[in-house]
């Protein structure tokens, strides 16, 4: 007999606030684990001496690694607040649909006010020298 | 692991049929349904079915049933009671998994379009293979487990706010819409046990008569079965029933750390 078919599934399901949440969720997750090891990179730099550290910080300051700060920085503020969310739920509360539809909202608002604080603070508050 | 494109025998091809609505109607919906006929041997393709809506019922069931009737006989689908209480015709609908008798057409903008059960082997066209389904919901044995004998003149009594706990799960109907929406279930489902089986175990895990909660714990204690739920909601969101099976879930697991650092 021929193999049943599999049905679509991603492809036609609505890509609705529950799933979009989630997969940030492991995406800014990974984005982190990531940044961690650049932020591991830039400590053994500093740690090797000033032309290592120097290295570092011409890579980290330049427009892309100002662009990869800036998102890790937001990477960070969704995964600070969502992971509130699901330690809220593993504690069992939250969990009616009108909750959990409220959440996902205060986290993506939360989430935009953190990162531009942070993004403020990093790159134009200016630091004194 | 994840497997995000369909297999190639599953992909749909372009050669949907195209029904016309009848001369001379004016209230025209278009439907598009996901066709597969095993006997064909070609890839599944979804037909097109333009409906005059002011000969048909207000729900997408009726709209299914007018298209089996009047359009092409040859569309198979499962569906019973007509009232969201069988289960039967459970499907995806506009993107959302639900009963198709309990949809209205009117809540859907634009073309309606109806695919089965997502990431489910299809039989025929909207009609999934469950087989898999029942199996895990029989795997959390979901029935009375007491190790004390029934009163001899009289059923086993509750207490009404113990009644209370089961009175909501109890109302599961069995129609998949909440496991076929999730995507652990889609990526893990031979080894997860999904939002439906487990919320029926809750039921049995909460009931004040069943004597074996520490063995249905002991069941799920499992990286797969219980712990591929990540509370990514699409269950609750989904069930037609407005049951939470993302919250009885949540509770098994508080359960489960709760034992074991009592």
């Amino acid at each position: 007999m021929r193999q049943r078919p599999l049905s679509p599934h991603l492809g036609v399901y609505k890509f609705a606030y529950t799933m979009a949440t989630s997969i940030a969720h492991r995406a800014s997750g990974i984005v982190l684990s990531v940044g961690l090891l650049a932020l591991a990179g830039w400590l053994i730099a500093a740690a090797s001496g000033p032309e290592s550290y120097a290295l570092a910080v011409a890579l980290l300051g330049g427009a892309f690694g100002q662009l990869l700060l800036a998102g890790w920085l937001v990477a960070f503020s969704y995964h600070l607040f969502n992971g509130l969310r699901h330690l809220n739920w593993d504690l069992g509360r939250g969990l009616e649909k009108s909750e959990a539809r409220r959440s996902a909202g205060l986290v993506v608002l939360a989430t935009l006010l953190l990162a531009t604080a942070f993004i403020y603070a990093a790159f134009f508050a200016g630091v004194p020298r | 692991m994840a497997q995000l494109r369909l297999p190639e025998n599953s992909r749909i091809n372009r050669n949907g049929k195209v029904h016309k609505a009848p001369a001379g109607a004016t209230n025209v919906r278009t439907f598009k349904v996901y066709r597969y006929d095993p006997s064909a041997g070609d890839n599944p393709r979804v037909d097109t079915f333009e409906v005059d809506m002011d000969s048909c019922g207000p729900m997408v069931l009726d709209a299914l049933i007018k298209i089996k009737n009047e359009i092409d006989p040859s569309l198979t689908f499962r569906r019973s009671c007509r009232e969201g209480i069988c289960g039967s015709c459970a499907m995806n609908i506009d993107g959302t998994n639900t009963l198709a008798c309990t949809k209205s057409c009117g809540d859907v903008k634009g073309e309606v379009k109806i695919y089965p059960l997502p990431h489910m082997p299809v039989v025929k066209d909207l009609v999934p293979d469950l087989t898999q389904f029942y199996a895990q919901y029989a795997s959390v044995k979901p029935w009375l487990q007491s190790r004390t004998p029934a009163p001899p003149d009289r059923e086993r009594l509750q207490a009404p706010e113990e009644q209370e706990k089961i009175d909501r799960p109890s109302a599961c109907i069995l129609c998949a819409c909440c496991s076929t929406s999730c995507p652990s279930y889609w990526w893990n489902g031979d080894r997860y046990l999904g939002p439906a089986a487990l919320l029926a175990a809750y039921r049995w895990i909460i009931d004040s008569r069943d004597d074996a909660t520490g063995e249905r714990l002991d069941a799920l204690e499992d990286p797969f079965r219980l712990y591929r739920c990540h509370t990514i909601m699409n269950c609750t969101e989904a069930c037609p029933k407005d049951l939470n099976p993302a919250k009885a879930i949540a509770e098994i697991k508080l359960m489960m750390a709760e034992r074991e650092h009592a």
